[in-house]
């Protein structure tokens, strides 16, 4: 079924590779199932060898689907006039040595049937877009790792199109270009366009994506928006309180996760659920205490991620 | 449109490659070279230039087909070229044909060079021109088209060392294939005549291309046989085209 509003839609897709001599079967991807809705900005999130680029290179008809569908922009994936409509950028791009970077521009215009006129256009003001006005005319063998993902970028929006899809993107990249990137991405949604793009780097996951999809060892262990994601997992609560007796305080025996922390003229007491905060705050208020603030301390990215990495992997969980 | 964008590219690859120069100047300067071994001989000097001419030409032009041929496509996908190529919206088949064509045009233009270095020295030493040379040369590009047919049909599924292998053991055994046809007579059985029958008909036999020894000797061959060997080299070309574009039309690129 092609949902028609969809920017990306896969149902049950998998993929299995052959290894080795005796051409052993491994499954790589398992049945994912996604929706990524139109003008969005989506996150692919998993560790190395989760399925991430395997997923995207069967989005972009590199390799083909064992079993299941893919869709973009409502049409069949490997059709020419879908195909018109997006951008690409592979991870760890690498393009020919010989051409120059209006060159490669140049070239790409012309496999996506643009004209002269079009293509001479837009070539510039694209280059100085992605910051590498400069090096128009550099042989491609000369341009530095995060040079050569600039011209990526470059390439993938050559034809002005309605999705994109970034392999890796800040990859290579320093943080003023990581940041560059983040705020070209972001123009990019605000232009109505749909950004689908997979990363490890997660601080970048955080600052622009709308929704994001964790995949670990090729199955889809979660969508959706980022926020309530994290908002249903309180990882503690603190309550700050002013600085009291700290043998008078263990003497209440409350229900802390941690010890009490003595900072600054007032005490952190930590706690695990809101049970636990009743009691805790009972018992305070009923000797007297001063409580300076409660704030609910929410998991990170980082820290959900490295759980869902290691429930998957089956190791224990450390520190909580 | 599209076909071109790849075929230009392709080209321009090529002649910005410095290992093609090396062996165009190397085959200039071997056919240069026949002039001395043609100043040995008497009377014989342009059957010498000429025939150790068209043999460099030959000889070098196949180097080219063969070792710019089997990385057409095995490097686009190696230096992972090719994903930005494919996820624009052109088909696989055009890909292909446009690394042929591409190749195809290198070819073009070293024949010509290496012709034309030919057809001077020969003038030098005849005191005209040996126009017959050019049907000679004509014959020698269609070889090698055949040849670069081999090297991107081995290319589209395997690597560039077993292309390799594959596309020259070819070309010798299509220089030899009369001779599988007279080995076919020596079995009594009917299925093992057949079957080598079969090989002889099916593997590429380049003898189709090869005049030069009536073309030196001042003759052309007749108007029918050269037809028939256009045809036979057009259409043999156009096989291994397209058996090349469905060997690449479902390849995973890994």
């Amino acid at each position: 079924m092609i949902v028609d509003t969809s920017a990306i839609f896969t149902q049950d897709l998998s993929k299995d590779f052959r290894f080795g001599f005796a051409m052993r079967k491994v499954r790589v991807l398992h049945g994912l199932s996604l929706e990524v809705k139109r003008g969005e900005i989506f996150g692919y999130l998993g560790p190395n060898g989760a399925g991430k680029t395997t997923t995207i290179k069967l989005l972009m008809g590199l390799i083909f689907p064992s079993s299941g569908e893919v869709s973009l922009l409502g049409g069949r994936a490997e059709d020419p006039q879908v195909k018109s409509r997006i951008g690409f950028l592979p991870e760890n791009p690498y393009f020919y040595d010989h051409l120059t970077g209006s060159e490669l521009l140049d070239y790409c215009g012309r496999l996506l049937g643009m004209d002269k006129a079009s293509r001479e256009a837009r070539i510039l003001p694209l280059l100085e877009e992605v910051g590498i006005r400069e090096a128009a005319h550099t042989p491609l063998r000369k341009y530095s790792k995060g040079m050569v993902q600039r011209i990526g970028l470059a390439q993938a929006l050559i034809n002005n199109p309605e999705l994109v899809i970034l392999d890796e993107p800040m990859s290579g990249l320093d943080p003023i270009g990581r940041k560059e990137i983040r705020d070209l991405i972001l123009s990019l949604k605000d232009l109505g366009k749909t950004v689908f793009f997979s990363t490890h780097i997660l601080p970048d996951v955080e600052m622009i994506c709308d929704r994001v999809g964790i995949l670990m060892k090729g199955r889809l262990q979660e969508v959706g928006v980022l926020e309530e994601m994290l908002e249903a997992r309180i990882r503690s609560i603190e309550i700050t309180i002013e600085e009291v007796d700290l043998q008078a305080l263990s003497r209440l025996d409350l229900p802390l996760s941690l010890p009490p922390l003595q900072r600054g003229g007032k005490i952190l007491l930590s706690v695990r659920d809101e049970g636990a905060l009743q009691h805790v705050l009972s018992g305070l208020i009923a000797e007297g205490v001063r409580i300076v603030s409660v704030v609910p301390q929410k998991e990170t990215l980082e820290e959900y991620f490295l759980k869902e990495v290691n429930l998957s992997s089956g190791r224990p969980l450390e520190g909580r | 449109m599209k076909v071109l964008a790849i075929s230009i590219n392709t080209f321009k690859e090529a002649v910005r490659d410095r290992i093609l120069y090396t062996l165009l100047i190397f085959a200039l300067f071997m056919i240069g070279s026949s002039a001395l071994l043609a100043s040995l001989s008497t009377g014989q000097d342009a059957k010498i230039i000429q025939d150790l001419g068209l043999s460099c030409i030959s000889i070098f032009g196949t180097l080219i087909a063969v070792f710019l041929g089997i990385g057409l496509v095995y490097k686009e996908i190696e230096k992972r070229t090719l994903y930005v190529l494919i996820s624009k919206p052109i088909h696989r088949a055009q890909f292909i044909l446009g690394k042929y064509l591409g190749l195809a045009l290198v070819l073009l233009t070293n024949v010509a060079i290496m012709g034309t270095g030919l057809l001077l020295l020969s003038r030098i030493y005849l005191g005209e021109w040996p126009w017959r040379l050019l049907v000679a040369l004509a014959f020698t590009l269609l070889e090698l088209l055949v040849i670069t047919g081999l090297a991107i049909l081995f290319s589209s599924f395997t690597t560039p060392t077993l292309s390799a292998i594959f596309t020259l053991s070819l070309f010798l055994i299509g220089h030899l294939s009369p001779d599988l046809r007279l080995f076919a007579g020596r079995f009594s059985r009917p299925a093992a005549r057949l079957l080598i029958e079969l090989f002889y008909y099916l593997l590429p036999n380049f003898r189709h291309f090869h005049f030069e020894s009536l073309i030196i000797n001042g003759f052309l061959p007749d108007g029918i046989v050269l037809f028939q060997s256009a045809c036979y080299g057009l259409l043999y070309g156009a096989a291994l085209l397209l058996l090349a574009m469905l060997a690449f039309a479902r390849r995973d690129l890994k």
